[in-house]
């Protein structure tokens, strides 16, 4: 690039970056270039779907793996930011890569890795080409966004694309049901986003910039005069609607069961994490105050929502149903950590995030490979698999003791987490709901075990040995890895969510890491 | 004077969007929808503040503008706004064709293929 002077003898330094970007600070925007030109190659491959699975698998590999040294590099060196289109930020869009966001980042990576694993052998010829690999890679350009940016415009734009990418996954197939789950998703999620966008635009009239780290640093002067709290409420509703938060969770239970499972386990894992993401970011870095004011009605919200959840997933018999209502239960113990605030509080959500989107879409391919063994969804019907898949029945039970929050899966910690983190802050109340919750999951994932692999089958029948396919066994096991790893041995994971609440606890310090002069305009 | 009328438009636009979104029928919930991107695409043209001929063209000679100038960034978030909302609509526009073709109704009451009104209750007993 040029020196500071330009051409015209004007110094640009005050509003441009004049330096070259260092070559490492680069890595920051692979989790997300790469899928878009990933999925842009593949649409371009569309009549030759074979090509598609090795692919995408590979992008998303590379994926991981840049995540991953992004996770190493922040973790050891701490956090930056790296502003693209050389407008020095708050006015070119900033990616800042903070230990929360690249930690969920890499374990949507994982989920995503996974699940593209496990639809090359559950996705037939005929859903690649209708783009299933492609919409997978979108929706992962989408979530990494989400989690990397550091613009709140951006973040709504991020949301459209993951919501535009999620409208493609859900109806490949083209099942009645399919169309009737869809729907009702389209439109609601729709709302929510418009809500997002309204609240961005009357954000930037007030605040004049989009920049999070710029509004946070306002946010002290405009707060005597300026509706913030109105701001931040509208916030919670759009992004507690996305994330499936009573009482506005019913596209959830409605579509998610509809697509192919194994879009069932990406949307599980990921989509409603984006929604408590975004809440932890606007309520705590951009409105703390707010967001403190805000707190009694975030505390009920997240009760009902995890006895809600827990309560519809005790009614169901379709299995893939069950795993939707578990997904909106998990919502609610985040929220509740939301609630409390506090470090501890604030680390137990972040882990339990982590442990949620890992645990959901591991459910979700458990369900897929249950139906294979078994023949059906149906509790009624469902038997014997004990005998028969021994080893999914161990995966299972260390699943259903996971989502359970029972040792040795990953829901442990973060349960232990939020219930101290309740009791130390006087809401008894709060933690005896969690401590509620979890004994209903443990009914109601337990049910299944009991129902689908103890019992034999209604008609006594023994049920057939049939071999379940290896990559899909196999990724079952990839992911089973890292919750297994999280429950037994939780101090590196856990020392990151410490320090991704510290970080939220602390604003100034991301303000000062994006706009190290202070703030512009 | 001119941010008073446009704020009370786009209050209309919320009532009318509101009203339709809570219909039962497809068809009026997409109308809903549309009014409800037209909403907050308004309000965020109001809130970015409203200013009559003011190009926001530096002269050459100078670092920045002379008076105040239009805004250009509420208009640049609006068109992003446009796009998306608008190839959402066409999306949603087929996806309600298709469900009105093979669930066989526009009534959202009746669209219960997903969620059946019938399903039994799981087993009690071990």
């Amino acid at each position: 690039m040029e020196s500071a002077s330009n051409p015209y003898g004007v110094d640009i330094s005050q509003a441009m970056i004049v330096e070259r970007v260092a070559l490492a600070d680069w890595l920051l925007v692979f989790p997300v270039a790469l899928p878009l030109l990933a999925a842009a190659i593949l649409v371009m491959l569309r009549s030759r779907p074979r090509l598609h699975a090795p692919i995408a698998i590979a992008v998303i590999g590379i994926v991981l793996v840049s995540n991953v040294a992004l996770l190493s590099r922040v973790f050891d060196e701490g956090p930056f930011a790296m502003t693209m289109g050389r407008w020095l930020p708050p006015f070119g869009i900033t990616f800042v890569a903070d230990i929360l966001g690249v930690l969920l980042a890499t374990t949507a990576a994982l989920v995503a890795l996974v699940c593209a694993l496990f639809g090359s052998t559950s996705i037939d010829l005929t859903g690649r080409r209708y783009g299933f690999y492609p919409f997978v890679l979108l929706l992962m350009t989408g979530v990494g966004g989400s989690f990397l940016t550091g613009d709140i415009f951006n973040l709504y734009v991020w949301f459209e694309v993951f919501l535009i990418s999620s409208f493609g996954l859900l109806i490949l197939g083209s099942e009645r049901a399919q169309l009737d789950g869809a729907f009702k998703y389209a439109i609601l999620n729709l709302v929510a986003t418009t809500l997002f966008l309204i609240a961005t635009g009357l954000l930037y009239g007030v605040f004049g910039t989009l920049n999070m780290a710029d509004i946070a640093l306002k946010a002290d002067d405009l707060r005597d005069e300026a509706p913030l709290t109105m701001l931040a409420t509208l916030y919670l509703v759009a992004f507690g609607m996305k994330a499936a938060a009573f009482p506005l969770h019913f596209w959830l239970p409605a579509s998610y069961h509809t697509p192919r499972l194994v879009v069932g386990a990406l949307f599980g894992g990921l989509l409603t994490k984006v929604g408590i993401y975004a809440l932890l970011r606007t309520l705590y870095l951009l409105f703390p105050e707010e967001g403190g004011t805000l707190s009694g009605v975030i505390a009920v919200v997240a009760v009902l929502t995890m006895i809600f959840g827990v309560v519809g997933a005790l009614a169901q018999t379709d299995i893939r149903r069950i795993m939707g209502f578990i997904v909106i239960s998990g919502i609610g113990i985040m929220m509740a950590g939301l609630a409390l605030g506090d470090r501890t509080g604030l680390a137990g959500t972040v882990l339990y995030a982590v442990h949620s989107m890992l645990v959901m879409a591991a459910l979700y391919l458990l369900v897929a490979l249950m139906r294979r063994a078994g023949g059906t969804y149906s509790l009624l019907e469902l038997g014997g698999l004990y005998r028969s898949h021994p080893l999914l029945a161990a995966i299972a039970l260390l699943l259903v003791l996971s989502a359970a929050g029972l040792p040795p899966g990953s829901g442990l910690w973060p349960k232990v987490m939020l219930v101290k983190s309740a009791l130390d802050g006087d809401a008894g109340w709060l933690a005896f709901a969690i401590l509620l919750s979890g004994l209903l999951t443990t009914l109601a994932l337990g049910r299944v075990f009991a129902l689908a692999f103890w019992r034999p089958r209604a008609d006594g029948a023994a049920v057939p040995a049939t071999p379940l396919d290896r990559s899909g066994l196999f990724a079952l096991v990839l992911i089973v890895m890292p919750i297994l790893w999280i429950g037994l041995y939780p101090e590196p994971v856990l020392a990151m969510a410490d320090a991704a609440a510290a970080s939220l606890l602390d604003p100034a310090s991301y303000s000062l890491l994006v706009l190290p002069a202070g703030g512009g305009s | 004077m001119i941010e008073t009328a446009l704020s009370i438009l786009v209050g209309i636009f919320f009532a009318v969007a509101v009203y339709l979104l809570l219909s039962k029928h497809t068809i009026r919930i997409m109308l809903g929808v549309v009014v409800l991107g037209n909403a907050a695409n308004l309000s965020i043209f109001t809130a970015g503040r409203l200013t009559r001929e003011v190009p926001p063209v530096i002269p050459p000679d100078l670092y920045v503008p002379e008076i105040a100038t239009a805004n250009p960034l509420p208009q640049a978030l609006v068109l992003t706004a446009i796009v998306i909302s608008f190839s959402l609509f066409a999306f949603l526009l087929v996806l309600a064709w298709r469900a009105y073709q093979d669930l066989d109704t526009d009534n959202t009451e009746e669209m219960r293929i997903a969620e059946p009104k019938a399903d039994p209750l799981p087993p009690l007993s071990y």
